[in-house]
């Protein structure tokens, strides 16, 4: 275990060395100038449009980084031979795996705040202060991280199986898929006959994006409750956990020819 | 003590997209390895050493058999504890420096905080890599690398080394180097453990070394011994043709050569083939008993048939 977080560091270092921290820097500009391009449309929803906006960049910013890294993350690994020394030695391959998605969440995670950093100046620019409304805005990022961490994992699972190119195409379909997962349960719900055991089953394995996305809901100040918080963290983590097993059950077999 | 004992150790893939077949890289091999041995692994490509490498490394699974590391299963970590892995054609992680990738090594083998940064500096400066502190591993060359290579084997202080093909990609100068370093490391007790198509390499390091060919251990062999060994023939060299009847008359085989008469004869027939050439005032240039070369032993056994099982020709 005490393997994983060396291989979680060198992961988080290769990742911001390598291109990650310049979309950061592409991003706090754009927020930054579209914020002051919004400002003078309208004064009654220029900040719900800055909040929708800016949250959904992080969110879809962080979706693509998650995949793109991800899928090739572990297949760069094997194919460019770099496993071969790191396996060498007294690690378990789960280790090897489990330490790889610590190491880009932690990454994504670090992106996604600094990012918020932009967000928020941003904002405080536009409303010339931070309100306590402004609190709930927290618990979205906070959900956009949780996404990020599922979106992690099953990229995590598909490369441990499959070429980057196939990995992306069903990394991106499930995403597409789980932001819907809302109309699956609905269709499930109303579907009949074998169709809705296929159903019911296809909308609890795509992960619940639905659910995750409270965007609209805090850029129009509503509340978000506390409840919908913790059931999201534990259906989050457990879904992450769950995904994880599946990737290094498949990753434990593999031979490294 | 042993320090690796393979037992059956087999490999068969699946090849083929929609119709798999069965593609056996390697037979069943047995092989044990004394602790402080320099053990050649002798193959030409394609003959299945990387494979065994790699099912000692843990990289692939093997179809049937075991094998041991210090008598660690090589499905228990514990059995890479005390040992480096010198893959062929390297590839590190691009961003990072030679130092810090050694340091991450050093951590994933446990060497403890304090001593890391000193043992990744001292097993660079060993594979004489010094002053490329900020130099991203991007930028090394292909010998830079292989160096790196070495040195990370190296850099937890194993007792046991597994190196495949040490020397490929250097030049005159590197080679050399690394031969030193081996020496130097076989010096210090360790047990290495090298596959190699280069016989010259192997000659010059190793104890013993087996002969690998399409998957199947062909012979495993002391290199003293087969060095030493002459046949019980010896082999003169005498300047002009005169006395040439004489010497084939004593069961010799000989051949002009420029100005030069080249002759392999029994070792009994020695005294009578001097006489005969002193008889004629020949000059004679050199007289040596015939031995045995790597190359022949190699040869050899990639010759035997397919069906015969491998040999001990000669173990101490």
């Amino acid at each position: 275990m005490t393997r994983v977080f060396p291989i979680a560091y060198n992961t988080y270092r290769e990742a911001v060395r390598d291109r990650v921290l310049y979309n950061l820097i592409v991003f706090a500009l754009l927020i930054v100038s579209s914020a002051l391009f919004i400002g003078q449309i309208s004064i009654e929803v220029e900040r719900v449009v800055l909040i929708n906006m800016g949250l959904t960049s992080i969110s879809i910013f962080g979706i693509v980084i998650a995949i793109f890294i991800g899928i090739s993350l572990v297949w760069k690994e094997i194919e460019r031979r770099t496993i071969y020394t790191v396996l060498a030695h007294p690690v378990h391959r789960w280790e090897f795996l489990f330490g790889k998605f610590i190491g880009l969440f932690g990454t994504l995670t670090f992106n996604a705040a600094l990012m918020s950093l932009g967000f928020y100046a941003a904002l405080f620019y536009l409303s010339h202060g931070i309100g306590r409304v402004d609190a709930y805005i927290l618990v979205a990022i906070y959900f956009i991280v949780l996404q990020l961490m599922m979106m992690t994992a099953l990229a995590m699972l598909f490369s441990t199986y499959s070429s980057p190119l196939m990995s992306s195409i069903f990394a991106f379909a499930t995403f597409a898929i789980g932001t819907f997962s809302e109309d699956l349960h609905n269709f499930a719900a109303a579907a009949q006959g074998p169709a809705k055991g296929v159903m019911t089953l296809v909308a609890y394995i795509v992960p619940n994006f639905s659910s995750l996305n409270v965007i609209s809901q805090v850029a129009h100040g509503i509340p978000v409750q506390s409840g919908l918080v913790f059931h999201n963290s534990v259906y989050a983590i457990s879904y992450t956990v769950v995904v994880m097993f599946c990737a290094a059950a498949i990753f434990e077999n593999r031979n490294f020819k | 003590m042993l320090a690796l004992e393979i037992q059956g150790l087999s490999k068969t893939f699946s090849v083929g997209f929609w119709r798999k077949r069965p593609r056996c890289v390697l037979k069943p091999l047995n092989l044990t390895v004394e602790e402080g041995e320099v053990f050649g692994y002798l193959g030409p490509n394609g003959a299945g050493k990387t494979t065994t490498l790699k099912l000692l490394m843990g990289l692939v699974y093997p179809t049937t058999g075991t094998a041991r590391i210090f008598g660690h299963s090589i499905d228990d970590p514990r059995a890479k504890m005390n040992i480096g892995f010198s893959p062929e054609q390297p590839y590190f992680y691009d961003y990072l420096t030679a130092q810090e990738l050694l340091e991450y090594y050093a951590q994933l083998s446990g060497v403890p905080g304090l001593e890391r940064a000193k043992r990744a500096a001292a097993s660079l400066a060993r594979v004489g890599l010094k002053d490329i502190d900020r130099l991203q591993l991007r930028k090394f060359s292909k010998g830079m690398l292989q160096r790196v290579d070495l040195a990370q084997a190296i850099v937890h202080d194993p007792k046991f080394l597994f190196l495949d093909e040490p020397m490929s990609g250097l030049d005159p100068i590197g080679r050399r180097e690394v031969r030193d370093l081996i020496q130097e490391l076989k010096d210090e007790g360790k047990t290495i453990f090298f596959s190699t198509h280069i016989l010259s390499d192997a000659e010059t390091l190793c104890d013993r070394v087996a002969v690998l060919n399409r998957g199947e251990l062909k012979g495993i062999g002391v290199v003293r011994e087969l060095l030493s060994g002459s046949e019980g023939s010896v082999e003169i060299l005498w300047h002009g043709e005169a006395g040439r009847a004489e010497i084939d008359a004593l069961g010799a085989r000989t051949r002009i050569s420029g100005a030069m008469t080249y002759a392999v004869l029994p070792q009994a027939n020695l005294n009578a083939a001097l006489d005969a050439l002193r008889k004629v005032n020949a000059r004679i240039e050199s007289v040596n008993p015939v031995r045995h070369t790597l190359e022949e032993f190699f040869i050899e056994k990639l010759n035997l048939n397919s069906d015969e099982q491998p040999m001990e020709v000669a173990r101490s």
